[in-house]
């Protein structure tokens, strides 16, 4: 599963795995979505220890989580970058906008 | 300046053959012995270069994407990733952050990303005819290069 969630109590940690690139991140981002929808986290926690690459197509899955968070009200961190990722991320400037633990 | 070696690939415009592509350039790559991030680069520019050709060039059919490799005797890979799809009508501000002509599950973040990670981005376009995006960056020389 390139999606496992765990938690409750509107407290949501998702664990991404894989390649988040645009042919894995539709998947990815509808099942966070979804999960999302079904929890109504307070606290979205997404571990990105598992992810082996991602690109452009991995931002718009942080930034869709990100809003939808928002939107309740609710805050989104993100933890265990691998270096790859965390260079893409860098280089679109999405560290200024997304809290990076 | 002539390249001391040279292969391409040629494929499908399906979104399976964006992971072949990352690794046909890292496997490309590897003769030069770079380190870890210089082929994490390598694949995250190639990434956003193929995956442009399977969103935008042919939007709704399959065509056809090549990706041609070069080496050069200064330690420098070129990669020039090539469509024959609907083309680009602006250049100058298609590469500008954030723009996007794309659906929702785009950032219109690919062209920073390609620059930021490689030392040279140029790219050709025709509308209509087709795109050509040709990635430069010069890696370290270590003793483990085959070439
Ligand atoms: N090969 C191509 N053929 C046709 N249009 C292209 C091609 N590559 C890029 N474009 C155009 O340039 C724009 C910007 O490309 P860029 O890769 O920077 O962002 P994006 O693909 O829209 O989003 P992201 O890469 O963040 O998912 C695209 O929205 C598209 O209009
Ligand atoms: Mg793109």
């Amino acid at each position: 599963m390139p999606v496992t969630c765990t938690g409750g109590g509107r407290v949501l940690r998702a664990a991404l795995s894989g390649e988040v690139d645009h042919h894995g991140a539709r998947a990815i981002m509808e099942e966070l979505s979804r999960q999302i929808d079904l929890e109504l986290p307070r606290e979205l926690t997404l571990d990105l220890a598992g992810v082996t690459f991602m690109d452009s197509s991995g931002i718009a899955v942080l930034l869709r989580a990100y809003r939808q968070v928002g939107e309740l009200g609710g805050s989104l961190t993100v933890v265990h970058v691998p270096d790859q990722a965390a260079r893409v991320l860098r280089a679109a400037g999405v560290d200024r906008l997304i809290k990076f633990a | 300046m002539k390249p001391i070696n040279e292969a391409a690939v040629s494929f499908l415009s399906r979104s399976a053959n964006e992971g072949f592509a990352r690794t046909a350039a890292a496997c490309f790559a590897a003769q030069l012995d770079p380190t870890l991030e210089e082929v994490n680069d390598i694949k995250t520019a190639v990434s956003e270069a193929v995956t442009n050709c399977i969103v935008h060039a042919y939007p709704d059919r399959l065509g056809r994407v090549s990706m041609r490799l070069r080496l050069f005797e200064d330690n420098s890979l070129e990669i020039q990733v090539k469509d024959w799809g609907v083309g680009i009508d602006d250049v100058d501000q298609a590469r500008q952050p954030m723009f996007t002509t794309g659906s929702a599950e785009r950032s219109g973040m690919g062209f920073t990303i390609m620059e930021s990670f490689m030392d040279a981005v140029k790219v050709r376009s025709r509308p209509g005819k087709g795109t050509v995006v040709t990635l430069r960056r010069k890696l370290s020389r270590r003793l483990g290069a085959a070439v």
